[in-house]
This record gives C-alpha cells, structure tokens and sequence, in this order.
C-alpha cells in the first residue's frame, strides 16, 4: 500500500481566507465571528468577504451558480494554488475529484411568493405549476444539483479526471477523504482533489434542522459548553479542499507533503446512549490512534458531545483538543475536511506529531482520521 | 478459470439483482415487458399537469408510502429492488456481509410539507421563512427532519439489510446508478469487502422536479401518445421522458461467491469514468470525455472493441446526448459501429435518472443471460446523422458475450461498464 500525503488546502469559512489564517485563529483561541441577527433567534458563523474573481475569473461562472457552489469552487481553486497543480492542465485532465455536498439554496422569495398564494388557490395544484412554470429561474436548478458543486469545479479549474459526489451529510466528509485515500494507496489513482461546501446562511438548511431540534438559539458558547445548557449547533458556511496523493507522486512532481493521512475510519452505529463513545474507540484502535493533538467535530448537541468528550479522555489523554465547531462552526458536508485540513496544518508547523480527527453526525454517522507527519 | 482477471484483482461477480420500473416489479416482469417493446410512459395523474409542457412519465403507480415524497418512494423502490437481489443471491436478508452504496435523488423539503409548515404557522399573510421556521420550532415536524436529510434512504436501507460500515449515498446525476455499481466494484477489487450491495433508486416525479428539467428543455413535449414520445436515436426524438425506478445488484469477490456455491449472473469486468469541464448541461464537442470513458471501461474489462457483442445505451432521446453517444461510439468502435446492436432502454421506461445506469445493468446482465437485445421502441424515423443499427422496434436474439452500458449525466459525468458472461480467455 501506498503512502497518501496532504499537498494543498484550500480552506475559507468565517475565520477568513487560507490554511495560515485558520491555525493562527485556532491557536489564538478566540471566539469565532457569528452573525446572531440575520436569522435570529438562529446564530451562523457567516463566511468571510471574499473577492469571488481571483479563484473564479469568468463573471458567467459566478452567475451560474450559487453561494454553495461559489464557496467550493473558491476552496478548490486555493487547494490547487497551494498544491502548485493550478496551471498544470494535463495534470488536473488526470486528477480524481470527490465532493461531499447536499444540495443548494432555493429562491427564497418565489417559495413565499407561492406559499402566500397557495393558500387563497381556487386549485392549489394548478396554481402552483404556473407559478413555478412562471417564477423558477432555469438554471437555478443547476445550482441546486448535489453533483453540480463537482461539475461547476470541472469546468471553472479544469479538473477533469472524473467526479463523484458523496451525500449523507457529515458521513459523506470523511467518506469522500476516505475512498480519495483508498484509491491512493492501492495505486488505482495518484491524485485527488476531494472536500466540501456549505452555506449556512440559508433558511431552508435551518428549517431543516430546527425541526429536528438540533440548533443553538442562545449567543454563541463553545460545543462543549452548550451540553449542559440544553446543546445544539452552529452551522458555518464555508469550505474545504484539499489535494491528496501518494507520497512517490508527490515527490515526482516536487510538491511538498504537509502530513500524511495514516487511516481513516467510518462507520453507523445504531445511536442509544453509549454508542457514540464505542464507537469512537472502536475506530481509534482501529487506526492505532496515539495523537497528540485532536481536532473534534463535535457539534455541541447534548448527549454525542457529551460523549465525544468523554472518549477522548481515554483515546488522547493529554492531546491538545480542539473543535472546529469552535473556529468555523458546523459545516456539515464539509465539517470533516476541515478538521484534517486543520490538523495537517499543525502537524505541518511541527506543533504537532500525531492528530486525530472526529466527526460525529448530528444525527447519524461516526468516523476518524488518523494524521502522521509526512 | 481463473478467479482473477489479468491485473491480478479479484474478479467480480453479480450473483443477486433485482428492479421495479414503470413497466413492471422484479426484474422477469420488467424483462418480459422490455423484450416485448412495451411502453411504461403514461399520463400523469399523480398531480395535476395543467400549464405544464409535458403532461407524461413513466411513473410508478402501484407502490404506496405515507408520506408520499421522493425520499419515501425512491426508499422504497430500493427496498423492493434489494429484496429481490438479496433474495437471489442467496445471503442473508438481514446480515448482508458487505457494504452499500446507493446513488440516490438528492432531496429536499417538498411542497405539501411547506404547506403544512406554512398553515401551523399561523400566518395569514405574506408567508416568509421566518414563518415556517416558526412553526418548526414547535417540534411537532421532527420526523420531517430524518426524511429530509441526504443520508437517511441509505441509512434505512442499511438497517433493514444490516450492511457493513458507513453506506455512501452518491450522485453523479444521470450515469448515478453506474457509478453505484463502480464504487463496489473496486472496494471488491481492493480487498475491503468480499460482497457489496450496489442500488440506484429514483422516484422523484413530482411537480417541482418535473418543471424543473421542462425549464432546461430536457423533456420531450410529444404528450399526445405518451408511449411514443420516448424516441432515442429517431430523427423527431425531441426530449427525455422522466421515469421512476430502482434496480440494485449483489455484486461478491468471485473466489467467494465461488466458495459458497453462489450461482453466478454475470460478471462485472470493468468500469470506466472520464469528467468534462466543458459545459454544465452540454457535452465537449469533439466528444473526447465519453470516448475516454469508454475505452477505459473495455480496457479496465480487459476486452477490445471488437469483443462488445452489444451496447445498451444511454439513449435519453434528448437531440444532444443521442448525437453525442453515437459519435462517441462511432469513434471507439470505427466502421464495425453500423452492424453493432445499440439499443436505449429508455425507449420504453423513460430516464430513470438516478437509478438508470444500475436499471440498465441489470438488463444488459439478462442480456447476457438469455441472448435477447431488448429493442429501442419508436423508431419510426430515422436520423441520418446517427446511422447505428439501434434494433429498431423488435427485439432480437444474438449470441452476446460482453455488453458495454453507458451512462452519462448533467455535470460532465461519463460512466461505462462492461459485462461479461464470463471473463475473457476464461
């Protein structure tokens, strides 16, 4: 099997722009930027102003697709920069892409528009087929399909090996990195560009989750400390990419491994109380977990935080634990690649050796990553 | 034979399939239909389609779930499809020993239920979000959470067969299904797992989902004859009809599905994917994405072009993709393309989107297993510019070897596999 290796991070989210600007906001540790009036009572961690013409030239790129869309083709295009695979076309005509995504955003005011009308509707059914007939966009459709944050990266940076997009929310991170990593190390590809978007400031995603009850409705606290206060989540928009390859095809190329990613674990327990802390030792001794420094996905919803926490304790006594929930929020599809892209940032500044990195569904899903020095 | 192919990788087996379509429940109805030149496509009266330019899907009627929504139906449809591929395989019902991937429709909340957000709201005005975010707090839509979420047909469709591990639900739009079957093929050929349970499933017929391919033009608005309106390949094709479905293969390491005395279906023998950056909706003009796919897909299989007995189509009977694919073709397989059987299941059950590239495996394996190539029905008119031998309108029976079916999709997705009855040089 072969060695897979970080080679570039593309990362942009509420602590701003780049891999530099997020280690010096984790390690400065303080509170991260939140927006609590825009969707009150609802906190999100809005992403950082960023000038969309540096990553994505084309004005007709932009207007084809949405914030989701937009925020991952940023990502990619600075994973490539930082990787020196950007102005390499035969390179990218080769490289893999794997993305985890939902969908994306609706128009807001056309679904008020109808929902207004649909009530007074003589025939709702009919009504309602004029109005969508009538009011959608055409190709917002295209910036709604799951797969199109992959297509948009194809054709805005020329990645064209070939996409696939995983779904199943924070599942669908770590399983991106995973099958990327596999891949990799069996020799069936050398190089990946693999990562995920969101956009938390959308008000589809919180109704989503405020029916399940799952969000933070109070200033914004720590995910560790929101357990004791009833618990819930963040969201955070932003994204993260990163290029993965193996060690030989790195050096062939001379681009510079940030750390190495060792193993990688995933699986879904059947939740009840407990479960969340077996299955994370499960998969720490599945990947011969010794870190010393842990980079949580913890959402901070009462019970599986609460239980992270407590695994930890035994996983990585002493590791410097840290939550990106904590600097970016919860970026669910893409909460995963962040947090490896984080810890491959460390463990390139040699401030750590060894990294573990959590993710814990909000609702379903557990997996870990095991980071080495490259 | 040997039970590796000739890069040394476990050789991969198909011992289970099952499928529901439009035009019938498990796969020997949908066969018998699909062999006969029968159409799926029908009126739809699931919702009203006044003000609607097409009026017509290959929807499926006969199964019911409450709430009735694309993540119910499209669960569902997998649900049926996978008890019918377990059940063949012969492996346990509700241990499966292996891991899922499913291509599933990607979701979201759909009208009835903002309705429904909309009315316990209270509102009597202009409504807004801030209204049915109101109303969701009040927790009595918590179920709507689960059922509204990416991850949760895969999650339930692992529970009831009890696969192994993290399942991956993925799209890659309308070559879904074939990529499904992909990702299991190599996680057998990497030695992670001796058997996978590959599904694509859509049944996402709805208003909303119907208007928005009628904005892209992508449908065919031949509404009078809803069974004609399908028309891959033809002269006047003018649009895909949407259709609904779900198909789902056990695919086992051949050494073990050997081992357990398994009958074995059909093998999967290679697969190959190429991306195109050209356009979101349209394909690179010279066509060099789908012809990469293809040959990597027969090199992957270990077969040349002069192998393929036959190649189930793509074929959405949109202008684009069936100019596209008979170019491609053209260009992999050279003169021998005019004499080589190409036929477009869509014809008769419409796109099955998200399910069709695992749909369309499953009848390229019956294909295979019983020497019948299922006809492309409305073949009336032909087009000069895509002279294929597309076995117009009457099934035909040929000795078929190895079958290539295509997928391709919305994004620059080009997905190829290549079945074989049994391996080459076996």
């Amino acid at each position: 099997m072969r060695d897979v290796v970080v080679t570039g991070i593309g990362l942009v989210s509420s602590a701003g722009e780049g891999l530099e600007a997020h280690l010096t906001a984790l390690l400065g540790g303080g509170a991260p930027n939140t927006d609590a009036t825009t969707f009150e009572p609802f906190p999100v961690h809005p992403v950082a102003a960023l000038e969309w013409d540096r990553q994505i030239p084309k004005k007709s790129d932009q207007r084809q697709m949405e914030a989701w869309q937009k925020l991952g083709c940023y990502a990619s295009g600075l994973a490539l920069d930082a990787a020196g695979a950007k102005e390499d076309a035969a390179l990218k005509s080769r490289m893999q892409l794997i993305v985890s995504a939902g969908g994306g955003e609706r128009d807001y005011a056309v679904d008020g528009q109808i929902l207004t009308g649909l009530a007074k509707a003589g025939n709702p059914g009919v009504f309602l087929n004029e109005r969508l007939m009538g009011d959608l966009r055409p190709t917002l459709f295209l910036a709604q399909l799951s797969n199109l944050l992959a297509g948009n990266i194809s054709i805005v940076h020329g990645v064209t090996g070939a996409s696939r997009t995983f779904m199943g929310e924070e599942s669908s991170g770590v399983d991106a990195i995973r099958i990327a990593r596999e891949r990799i190390a069996s020799g069936q590809d050398d190089i990946f560009l693999v990562g995920g978007a969101y956009n938390a400031e959308r008000a589809d995603v919180l109704l989503i989750y405020e029916m399940g009850g799952f969000l933070w409705k109070k200033p914004y606290r720590p995910v560790r400390e929101r357990p004791a206060d009833g618990g819930g989540m963040i969201l955070g928009s932003g994204a993260c990419f990163m290029v993965l390859e193996s060690r030989e095809h790195a050096a062939s190329r001379g681009a510079k491994p940030l750390a190495a990613i060792a193993g990688i674990a995933s699986d879904r327990s059947r939740r009840r109380a407990g479960s969340i802390e077996g299955a994370l030792h499960a998969l720490s001794k599945r990947l011969g977990a010794k870190p010393d420094v842990v980079i949580s996905g913890a959402t901070g919803i009462k019970g599986i935080t609460d239980e992270e926490q407590a695994a930890l304790k035994d996983i990585a006594p002493g590791a410097a634990v840290h939550a990106t929930g904590d600097l970016v929020g919860h970026m669910m599809e893409a909460q995963a690649p962040t947090g490896v892209a984080l810890a491959a940032g460390l463990i390139a500044q040699g401030k750590a050796g060894e990294a573990f990195v959590t993710s814990v569904g909000h609702w379903r899903g557990e997996g870990a990553i095991r980071l080495t020095k490259a | 034979m040997a039970l590796r192919d000739k890069q040394g990788r476990p050789l991969v087996a198909v011992t289970g399939m099952g499928t529901v379509t439009s035009l019938g429940q498990g796969k020997d109805d949908t066969w018998a239909a699909l062999t006969a030149g029968k159409s799926g496509i029908h009126r739809i009266n699931r919702f009203p389609t006044e003000g609607l330019r097409t009026t017509i899907a290959g929807t499926i009627d006969t199964v019911d779930v409450e709430p009735f929504c694309a993540p119910m139906l499209s669960e569902r449809l997998a649900m049926l499809a996978a008890e019918e591929a377990v059940g063949q395989s012969g492996l346990a019902q509700e241990d499966f020993p292996g891991a899922l991937f499913i291509a599933v429709p990607p979701v979201e909340m759909e009208w009835p239920q903002r309705q429904a957000l909309a009315k316990a709201s209270g509102q009597e005005g202009d409504v807004t979000y801030k209204d049915l975010l109101k109303a969701a707090a009040s927790g009595e839509f918590k179920p709507w959470h689960d059922l509204f979420i990416f991850g949760t047909v895969a999650d339930r469709v692992a529970n009831r067969f009890g696969t192994r591990g993290s399942p991956i639900s993925l799209s890659t739009a309308c070559s879904s299904g074939a990529t499904a079957i992909q990702l299991g093929v190599e996680a057998i050929r990497r030695g992670e797992t001796d058997a996978a349970l590959c599904i694509g499933t859509d049944g996402s017929v709805n208003p909303e989902s119907l208007i928005r391919f009628s904005l892209l033009s992508a449908l065919s608005t031949q509404n009078e004859n809803p069974e004609g309106a399908s028309k891959p390949f033809s002269k006047n094709r003018d649009g895909f009809v949407m259709g609904e479905g779900g198909a789902a293969l056990v695919l086992e390491n051949a050494e073990s599905a050997r081992a357990r005395g398994a009958k074995i279906l059909g093998y999967v023998l290679g697969c190959g994917e190429k991306g195109d950056g050209f356009h979101r909706t349209r394909s690179s003009p010279d066509g060099m994405p789908a012809i990469t796919a293809i040959r990597q897909a027969l090199e992957d299989a270990g077969v040349v072009p002069e192998d393929i007995d036959y190649i189930n189509a793509h074929g959405t009977s949109t202008p684009e993709n069936d100019k596209m694919e008979a170019m491609s073709c053209t260009a992999v397989f050279g003169e021998r393309i005019a004499n080589l059987p190409i036929s477009s299941n869509k014809s008769m059950i419409g796109h099955t989107l998200t399910a069709a590239g695992a749909v369309e495996a499953v009848m390229s394996l019956l294909t295979l297993a019983t020497g019948r190539i299922p006809p492309t029905i409305n073949y009336q008119v032909p087009d000069p510019a895509i002279p294929l031998d597309v076995v117009p309108n009457v099934a035909r029976d040929a000795k078929v070897d190895y079958v290539l079916s295509n997928s391709f999709g919305f994004g620059g997705q080009n997905t190829c596999l290549v079945f074989g009855a049994e391996p080459k040089g076996a």
